[in-house]
């Protein structure tokens, strides 16, 4: 006899046997109602709590109800198919709660001080009882923080990458890889203390007679330290995905390497690459945990970003979030809308960019 | 160091636009124009290799970029020991063991113990919330969701991973804290026998809201990277599993789900690496309380990295000194999940790729 | 064991494209039959169709009835995973479970359908790579990954697999398609052995390989791309390769044509 008739009857397929009745949609919604009305009566009718949790129980007498009449009527197996398709829709619903509950509340309330007052003016002179107060400086410090940051970290970033997909053979550039890997991981609070302890209580003393200075600067350093692995990954990855032969192409015409690196290979990776930074971009743009370290995070408009403390958005949100006043998480919703708003731009202008990019897909 | 003796030697040798010896040549790129004249630019002797030039020039930057990232590594450890040393010299406590937290005093003491214990148990009840839940939304965007609804879909789950966390912390706290209230509330009516959900109150402010809090952040990061590799199961894969029987659980059971498992654990680990890492969300939502107790739902909870940002501003030197050398804590920690994570990763792909 | 399965007027689509018309033919227990054709002709769909694999694609649907035994395994109450155990499939590139071993690559389906007992599937294992004629080179290596074999390998290694949870019927989609001539060789000797034992219908490319093994044949063609494929003609092997009796299969053959 066969191995699957041995093993337990009915295992194996014949003919006769591969039809098998299916749950009723019907039924199922039937066995859904009743586990809710059973839910919500075991709920309140104990009084151990509201609809909420006769919702929850209901749920749950659903899934334990559903798994056993479908193994009833379908079968074990597809009882089990059917419980996971459950499980995992159950899943989605169960994330899209609070995720939405983010979204709403950042609409909602973020619209309360989206006015000329908020984006003109700062939190100079601004009193716990006054209603005004903006974010200018903070969006100043922001826009000039991440594009210090994004300056440095991009030449950099691009260049280590092309060391490593053009250049890197052999042990050290295995260790490079394995560091850029291990920097990926650094929280961006030890950025933070990195610059606080390297940038501003060492070297920034020296211009400044002896006292720690905190600036955007600094704030834009430590940025760099977080973008600059992200950069070379995607890079890397981007470059990586160059076919071959059009390297070989141009070797072939007697273009040197570094000839053929610029003017063929990086060309060919650019959108990839350039989605890449944006990404990192959007990230460093929502750091706030560096920044509250080494920027300083001044009340007033500062242009000048190597000297004296600037506020950057996500800094802003923090502090306001922080703030005893009552128009404080006003303006923090605020001003975490514009945050919101700023990331999500460069974030969709990099994945449509990415959408056009013949060589990922 | 290995280079491609077919590209080096040749492509020097004709790079005329450093020689100088001959206006364009073979070099001068590939645009239609560097066919002017003859490939090698009018007889004689084949141009000398050059010792120095650009071709040395942009592969010594490229080097130095690349050395850049071991220099900044290095850098990282050395001034952060050199900052927290002196501050851990003049703690009058253990610094692994002692359980409080008072730098500022003419007499320092402070310990790690309560921050590194509240850092990995936000960062693990985090992760076992977000994790399967995760894997539920990744699986339905990669085989259950029909195509109009899953490209959408991920597209606003990639979003939702570029949301600075000082906005989910800000929610955190004036949002979800009330429903975590009252959840907390009832756990503690019904189920108050069990030590973690114990105690008087006041509840809210606790480990339960910042560890959900950091669940939600961490969601999208976990689900978009697990969608990415189960997408990349092979077609033919999947039609394997079908074609001998499996129900559609059971294909991604057989094909989906091993073929990504590096690939989620390495989510995973990412996502665990946020979680111990995140700041403001959980400065702005725990209880801060300097107490090693697994009580989940009282005010209370605190964690290196916010520790690092609630008591930044009032630290005095040996303070600084003090929260930095948390900070290499931290960085500790993150730095052997970061390897553990990737050496997994290699195993599994050694295993894979052996194969193909 | 193997079993009768008879097509009658089997229509395809991929959403509104229709890819084969029509299609009727009965294969008879313990036969191979071979289906052949120029590309994009539906031999792959019809193929396809026979096991309910064409319906994994989106928008993909069928008309027309196609029974086994005199079961419409086109019924609404049929269930598909029966259906797929019953009739196993062997794809055009072998596609062994990358992440599993030799071992659990072989037992896969059983495990999947409840067996557990290791003594059991120790056995199955041995019986169905004997069958496969892959024993007696894997048998020191069970452990090492599936997908670590040659090509060949692999692919003896995925009909094992296939007949591991004892089907009737086995279909095969090009199977040597992504292979060398060597390995090619050890499949055919394979089919003659499991003819014994299995119906099989086989896709191939290779009208060789279809005179060598098959003791019907089928020939499927298109008139123009776009167009729903046909079965043009299917009969003896012998008289498919000798003495056709329509034009377009004789211009197929001879190499006129495709």
């Amino acid at each position: 006899m066969s191995l699957l008739e041995r093993e337990s009857s009915g295992v194996v397929m014949t003919t006769d046997n591969i039809r098998s009745q299916k749950l009723h949609v019907g039924l199922n919604i039937g066995i859904a109602a009743a586990a809710l009305v059973v839910g919500l009566a075991l709920a309140y009718g104990f009084g151990i709590g509201n609809y909420v949790l006769g919702v929850v129980l209901g749920v749950v007498i659903y899934l334990i109800g559903l798994q056993i009449v479908a193994g009833r009527i379908e079968g074990r197996r597809a009882a089990r198919d059917r419980m996971w398709k459950t499980l995992i829709y159950a899943a989605c619903v169960l994330a899209i709660l609070p995720l939405a509950s983010v979204v709403w509340t950042l609409i909602s309330k973020g619209a309360g001080r989206l006015d000329g007052n908020f984006f003109g003016s700062s939190m100079n002179n601004i009193g716990a009882r006054d209603p005004e107060g903006g974010a200018y400086h903070a969006i100043i410090g922001t826009l000039e923080q991440v594009g210090i940051a994004t300056l440095m970290a991009v030449p950099l970033g691009v260049l280590g990458a092309i060391y490593l997909v053009e250049y890197g053979r052999g042990k050290f550039a295995t260790t490079v890889r394995f560091f850029v890997d291990v920097m990926t991981g650094i929280p961006s609070i030890v950025a933070g203390l990195f610059i606080l302890s390297f940038w501003v209580l060492i070297v920034s003393p020296w211009f400044n007679n002896g006292t720690p200075r905190f600036s955007g600067f600094a704030a834009s350093l430590a940025l760099t330290v977080l973008m600059l692995p992200t950069i070379v990954r995607s890079t890397e990855e981007m470059l990586r995905l160059v076919p071959g032969p059009l390297r070989e192409g141009a070797y072939a015409l007697g273009v040197p390497q570094w000839k053929t690196i610029l003017k063929v290979v990086v060309p060919t990776a650019l959108p990839g690459i350039v989605t890449g930074i944006m990404l990192a971009v959007a990230r460093a743009a929502g750091e706030t945990a560096p920044v509250l370290l080494v920027a300083g995070g001044a009340a007033a408009i500062n242009f000048d970003p190597f000297a004296g403390g600037q506020q950057s958005l996500s800094l802003f949100v923090y502090q306001q979030a922080g703030d005893a006043s009552r128009y404080a998480p006003a303006r923090a919703w605020t001003a975490a809308l514009t945050l919101v708003a700023i990331v999500l731009v460069l974030t969709v202008a990099a994945k449509l960019l990415a959408r056009r990019n013949s060589l990922s897909k | 160091m290995g280079d491609n003796p077919s590209r080096s030697e040749n492509a020097t040798a004709g790079d005329l636009g450093v020689t100088g010896r001959h206006a364009r040549g073979a070099g001068t790129g590939v645009s239609p124009s560097s066919y002017e004249e003859p490939p090698f630019g009018g007889g004689g002797a084949l141009p000398k290799k050059t010792r120095f030039g650009m071709e040395a020039g942009f592969k010594g930057l490229s080097v130095a970029a690349g050395a850049m990232v071991l220099v900044i590594i290095v850098a990282i450890a050395v001034f952060l020991i050199s900052k927290a040393v002196p501050a851990i010299n003049a703690d009058t406590e253990n610094f692994l063991t002692f359980n409080q937290w008072f730098p500022n005093e003419t007499q320092p003491r402070f310990g790690i113990a309560v921050l590194a214990f509240g850092t990995v148990l936000t960062s693990i009840i985090a992760l076992l919330v977000a994790v399967p839940i995760a894997l539920g939304i990744a699986l339905f965007l990669s085989h259950y969701a029909p195509k109009r609804l899953a490209t959408p879909l991920g597209f606003v789950i990639d979003l939702l991973a570029a949301v600075p966390s000082v906005v989910f912390g800000l929610w955190g706290r004036d949002v979800f804290m009330e429903p975590v209230r009252n959840f907390s509330a009832w756990l503690n009516e019904y189920f108050g026998w069990i030590p973690i959900f114990g105690g008087d109150g006041p509840f809210g402010r606790s480990v339960l809201l910042g560890s959900l809090v950091l669940a939600i952040m961490v969601l999208p990061i976990v689900t978009s990277l697990s969608r990415e590799v189960f997408m990349q199961t092979p077609g033919m894969n999947e039609e394997a599993a079908l074609a001998l029987g499996a129900t559609k659980w059971e294909m991604v059971r057989t094909a989906v789900l091993p073929y990504g498992k590096p690939g989620v654990i390495a989510a995973v680990m990412l996502g665990l690496g946020r979680a111990l890492g995140e700041t403001i969300a959980l400065a702005l939502t725990l209880g801060v309380v300097f107490n090693i107790s697994f009580n989940i739902i009282e005010n209370g909870g605190n964690s290196i990295a916010a520790n690092i940002a609630n008591a930044f501003g009032e630290a005095n030197e040996t303070g600084r000194g003090a929260l930095i050398a948390s900070g290499l804590v931290l960085f500790a920690i993150t730095l052997v999940v970061n390897m553990a994570a990737r050496a997994i990763i290699y195993r599994r792909r050694e295993f894979r790729d052996s194969a193909a | 064991m193997a079993k009768r399965i008879e097509a009658s007027n089997v229509s395809s689509y991929y959403g509104s494209f229709k890819a084969i018309d029509s299609v009727s033919m009965v294969v008879e227990p313990k036969t191979i039959t071979a289906l052949i054709g120029p590309s994009g002709c539906g031999k792959s769909t019809f193929l396809r169709s026979i096991n309910r694999m064409h319906e994994v694609l989106p928008n993909a649907r069928i008309e027309g009835s196609l029974t086994i035994d005199d079961q419409n395994i086109y019924d609404p109450d049929v269930d598909v995973t029966a259906v797929r155990r019953l009739i196993g499939m062997v794809f055009q590139r072998p596609n062994p479970f990358p992440t599993m071993s030799i071992y659990e690559n072989v037992v896969a389906g059983l495990k999947l359908n409840g067996v557990k007992k290791k003594s059991v599937l120790d056995d199955a294992a041995e019986q169905s790579l004997k069958s496969a004629n892959l024993w007696n080179e894997v048998k020191d290596r069970l452990g090492r990954p599936g997908a670590g074999l040659s090509g060949g390998q692999q692919q003896r290694l995925c009909i094992a697999r296939t007949i591991a949870v004892e089907p009737q019927v086995v279909l095969m989609d090009e199977p040597c398609s992504a292979l060398d001539p060597i390995s090619t060789l050890a499949i055919e000797d394979l089919m003659f052995k499991l003819k014994d034992r299995f119906t099989i219908i086989i896709v191939t490319h290779n009208m060789q390989q279809a005179a060598r093994v098959s003791d019907k044949t089928g020939f499927f063609s298109i008139d123009k791309t776009g167009d729903p494929g046909r079965l043009i003609e299917y009969d003896d092997t012998q008289k498919i390769f000798s003495n056709p009796t329509e034009k377009k299969t004789e211009d197929y053959i001879t190499g006129r044509f495709g």
